[in-house]
């Protein structure tokens, strides 16, 4: 289930702004992958790119190769549509559907996208539910609306609904940053629970956060504000955090700035 | 602080802090503004409740069974009796038959603005003509018709070329208000969809538009009582008769504006009651139409199910 993404030479644009520049790595199946930096250096805006979400925002485009084991996801002849299918992505806040139950918004993205008859939904909706270590808050309530629940709730409702439609890689854009620390703590497990399965890249601007549930790290810097955010470094999570190869890392991770 | 002093406040209460009370000119500042919006609120309140009350004294005494189900066919200006049955029915067609015009029009464009157009030359293009037409006079919508549709193309007199012109009426309230409906979902939910790998689409049908449903009913509403209550569209092209016509197709119409500006010219005391029964019917018909629409929203509205 779980795959590997190559990247290599990645060019980012909003308009003619360039966001990211040359942005090349590997990120490995059944593992987590922690992005962290400054804020404005890009690493949501390569999260983005990941799943050719980028390019929903008008003016963006993407040059440069992501593949995900031999498929160039930017291909002539890839619909984007099946991208984010495989590869699926949890939010900064949460952003349960207002319209719809808990069950609806689990069920989302497979009713959205095909026939299924209620006996296979309620399966895959309990199934994706206790994923997300959800199932057993909200298993008698499962009619109410999403936008009921706590922020923590609602964060791993957003997730249950991403794993629902069984991706291969599940992309998160720093899920934890609108929680408070215990609900953290349960997305945090949840994450690592996740990776048996899936190829995870998380966002994160805690680098706790990057300490605990990473297995590798990437960081990204930008050399001033307004030129492009660039990769520094990306190696195991330990050595990142304790033997870093460029004075750059340390001293972001150290607090000198940043 | 090494020199913290004591504040002489201008009330003459002493403090360490230097917070003050509220100042006596701030004080007054703040009563004179509030009963300067008490006064516009009146100002604003008053003519629409003795719009009503009047119309409510006025029509209420001929508001009988006989009014709704009778039209005016063979009854004079001086002939008590008589009703507007014909008129409702008309308006009632004419209004559906506009609706169903410009409300899809109306609705498709205001979405091809917030999610197609993304700024570009036409969605700027579209949007100057919205604004043109919101400000076309309805009798100017009326004579287009009628010289269109009625003249050069030779149709005939009836509710659907009222209708026409009602739609054209219709359909910039409509784009307007839905695009500020639509432009307030937020980002978040349309990638939220996207994200699920849910073609765009979809995403519309299936998350941006129940998302905006309730404003967009209110707009579709506002529209519908704007034009319910216009007169001089129809008298250019549903004409005026008596008799009732429940074909909006073929021949001439009624409507309850055209009935109340009939009956109101004629000069006798049962006409223009008559005439203030047909007003206060065609408020009722609008209130009417307002409460089912809310309804609509709040049987939709996910509070409910909380």
């Amino acid at each position: 289930m779980a795959k590997q993404i190559e990247v290599a030479g990645l060019d980012a644009y909003y308009g003619s702004h360039k966001a990211i520049e040359g942005i090349s790595m590997t990120i490995e199946p059944r593992s987590v992958t922690a992005f962290i930096g400054p804020s404005g250096c890009g690493k949501s805006t390569f999260l983005r790119t990941l799943n050719r979400m980028h390019e929903v925002i008008p003016g963006a485009r993407v040059v440069g190769k992501v593949r995900l084991e031999d498929q160039d996801l930017y291909g002539a002849d890839v619909d984007p549509v099946s991208v984010r299918r495989t590869i699926g992505m949890v939010f900064q806040r949460p952003n349960p559907f207002p319209t719809m139950s808990i069950f609806d918004n689990v069920a989302a993205g497979l009713r959205l996208n095909g026939r299924y008859s209620r006996s296979e939904l309620e399966g895959i909706v309990e199934e994706s539910l206790k994923g997300a270590n959800l199932w057993n808050e909200v298993k008698d309530r499962l009619n109410k609306p999403g936008a009921g629940l706590s922020g923590g709730q609602q964060q791993r409702l957003c997730i249950a609904r991403a794993i629902a439609v069984r991706p291969q890689v599940l992309l998160m854009d720093e899920p934890c940053s609108a929680l408070d620390p215990i609900s953290t703590l349960a997305i945090e497990d949840l994450i690592s629970q996740l990776k048996q399965d899936y190829t995870i890249v998380i966002v994160t601007h805690n680098m706790q956060q990057a300490a605990r549930v990473s297995d590798k790290t990437a960081f990204f810097n930008l050399a001033a504000q307004g030129q492009p955010g660039k990769l520094v470094e990306m190696d195991d999570t330990s050595k990142i955090f304790t033997n870093p190869a460029e004075k750059a890392t340390e001293d972001y991770i150290t607090g000198r700035f940043g | 602080m090494t020199t913290q002093t004591r504040t002489q406040t201008r009330t003459g209460i002493r403090t360490t802090t230097g917070i003050q009370p509220v100042s006596a000119a701030r004080r007054a500042k703040d009563r004179l503004v509030q009963a300067l919006v008490y006064l516009a609120f009146a100002l604003a309140v008053i003519p629409l409740l003795s719009v009503l009350w009047l119309v409510v004294k006025n029509g209420i005494g001929r508001f009988d069974l006989e009014f709704l189900t009778h039209s005016m066919r063979n009854i004079g200006a001086r002939d008590a009796g008589g009703g507007a049955y014909h008129a409702i029915i008309g308006t009632l067609e004419q209004v559906l038959l506009a609706s169903l015009i410009a409300v899809p029009i109306g609705l498709l464009t205001a979405i091809y603005l917030v999610e197609y157009g993304e700024g570009g030359r036409l969605s700027r293009i579209i949007s100057f003509f919205v604004d043109v037409m919101t400000g076309v006079p309805s009798v100017v919508s009326g004579l287009f018709i009628l010289a269109f549709w009625i003249l050069v193309l030779g149709m005939p007199f009836s509710g659907f070329a009222g209708a026409l012109a009602l739609s054209i009426l219709m359909m910039p309230v409509v784009v307007r208000s839905a695009e500020e409906m639509l432009r307030l979902v937020p980002r978040e939910l349309r990638e939220a969809s996207y994200a699920l790998g849910v073609p765009k689409w979809r995403t519309i049908v299936k998350v941006v538009l129940p998302t905006a449903f309730t404003g967009i009913v209110t707009g579709v509403m506002l529209a519908v009582a704007r034009v319910a209550g216009e007169t001089a569209p129809l008298l250019l092209t549903v004409f005026i008769t008596d008799s009732i016509n429940n074909n909006p197709f073929d021949g001439p119409q009624m409507g309850l504006p055209l009935y109340v500006f009939d009956q109101a010219g004629r000069p006798t005391d049962t006409a223009i009651n008559r005439a203030w029964t047909g007003a206060l019917t065609l408020i009722l018909i609008v209130m009417l139409l307002n409460l089912v629409a809310r309804l609509i929203t709040w049987w939709r509205s996910p509070a409910r199910r909380r």
